[in-house]
């Protein structure tokens, strides 16, 4: 099933990037659709409190922000298509976005599909997941309540974790990989001052144990002694960092030894008439307000490619 | 919206069903659900006569939740004849969704 219909933008992902980019396409008087596969909001939707976007404070959740940057864009009107990426062409001037359901065409591409949690990379991982492993707090904490639990990490998404988990869980012991957190100052503070919180530093992960299909605790690693630990828990908390979800574009643009899309702030791409932003491109730091900026700018590089071909 | 199912008729409704059966393991307070539930509804009218869509709130049917041993949500879970057919966690794309019942 083919639509006929050839949209300016096409926008590949609905988190804040994407929605971003829909906003100021349609100011620009640009047709435009954003694709999504999941829900619009991507990874803010999944965020408990939102300290760090301006102009919102602890009491805006990440869930009501992203309901917000929905309407803005859509009120602009811009289009979503619920469906997943499956491939894209991008060897002629209109492009086309493979998807499950049917193909999208556009004059430009704009990339946004965005990041997602890291795995271990452990044999039973995938097995238990849902089974005590999670990959979000927010979503799975209250099935542990007054329990010990583990979160794996040191940057801001494990602190916030484990700061989040703090409220509900018994105990929370932070498995941290080097002798430092790379969170943010503001959150050092905050879980020093948690008593039920535990860091236990230098180490890595490296079993996951299981009973009956669940998991029943971990076993981890000091890399500075290589002493083996065992911690019983029904709850592990995985915040190790993301991965770019790049693979539907296969090879098709250059990307980063990361994974990530190769493009600098005017958010260009190898590829003329297609572009990368939000946690998708290749940049210093991974956050819902550079995201936006992304946004702004890839549409400003995409008016202007846009402009040229005309 | 898909009926809302407790223990009293999840029996009846999903593991007596002449039709495969999806249900959605649910919880009130958690956002990857609200996305996923619009999705839901849409592959409840798209295989009405060939198959069932339920939810189950995972806060008012602890029971049924621990018994199927739903410990993330969303939990989606397709049944044919009264046993698991397939599982999947987490909020996911639609087609995914849809192999559940394939």
């Amino acid at each position: 099933m083919g639509s006929e219909r050839i949209y300016d933008v096409a926008i590949i992902g609905a988190g804040p990037a994407g929605m971003t980019s829909a906003l100021y396409a349609c100011r620009a008087g640009f047709s435009c659709v954003m694709i999504e596969s999941i829900s619009y909001g991507g990874q803010l939707a999944q965020t408990e409190h939102l300290e760090n976007y301006p102009g919102f404070n602890q009491s805006t959740s990440g869930f009501e922000l992203s309901e917000i940057m929905f309407a803005q864009a859509t009120s602009f009107g811009a289009e979503i298509i619920y469906d997943e990426v499956q491939s894209v062409w991008f060897e002629n001037d209109v492009k086309t976005v493979v998807c499950a359901y049917e193909s999208i065409q556009a004059r430009s591409v704009i990339i946004a599909s965005g990041a997602r949690p890291a795995t271990l990379g452990l044999p039973n991982e995938e097995a238990l997941k849902g089974q005590g492993v999670s990959y979000c707090a927010t979503c799975d904490g209250n099935f542990f309540k007054d329990e010990d639990v583990i979160v794996v990490g040191g940057g801001d998404t494990a602190a916030a974790d484990a700061i989040y988990l703090s409220r509900i869980c018994n105990t929370v012991r932070m498995i941290v990989r080097r002798d430092e957190l790379r969170a943010t100052a503001v959150y050092h503070h905050r879980l020093m001052e948690l008593e039920n919180v535990e860091i236990i530093w230098n180490s890595n992960v490296i079993r996951l144990l299981e009973d009956d299909g669940r998991l029943a605790g971990v076993i981890i690693r000091n890399n500075k002694t290589n002493e083996e630990t065992t911690i019983d828990s029904r709850a592990v908390f995985v915040a190790i960092g993301t991965v770019p979800n790049v693979e539907f574009l296969g090879n098709t643009l250059e990307l980063a030894p990361s994974g990530h899309v190769l493009a600098e702030a005017d958010c260009r791409t190898s590829v003329e008439g297609v572009f990368a932003a939000g946690d998708v491109r290749t940049k210093p730091l991974y956050q819902v307000t550079t995201a936006v900026g992304d946004g702004a700018n890839a549409v400003e590089s995409c008016a202007e490619y846009l402009a040229r071909m005309r | 919206m898909s009926e809302v199912l407790t223990s009293a008729n999840f029996q009846t409704k999903v593991l007596e069903a002449d039709k495969p059966v999806l249900v959605d393991f649910f919880a009130t307070w958690c956002g990857p659900c609200k996305r996923v539930a619009p999705v839901v509804d849409e592959i409840a009218s798209e295989v009405a006569g060939k198959a069932y869509v339920y939810k189950v709130d995972i806060d008012q049917s602890p029971d049924i939740a621990a018994q199927y041993r739903v410990n993330s949500v969303p939990t989606l879970i397709s049944f044919e004849h009264g046993q698991i057919k397939n599982k999947t966690v987490g909020a996911v794309p639609k087609q995914q969704i849809m192999q559940l019942l394939a």
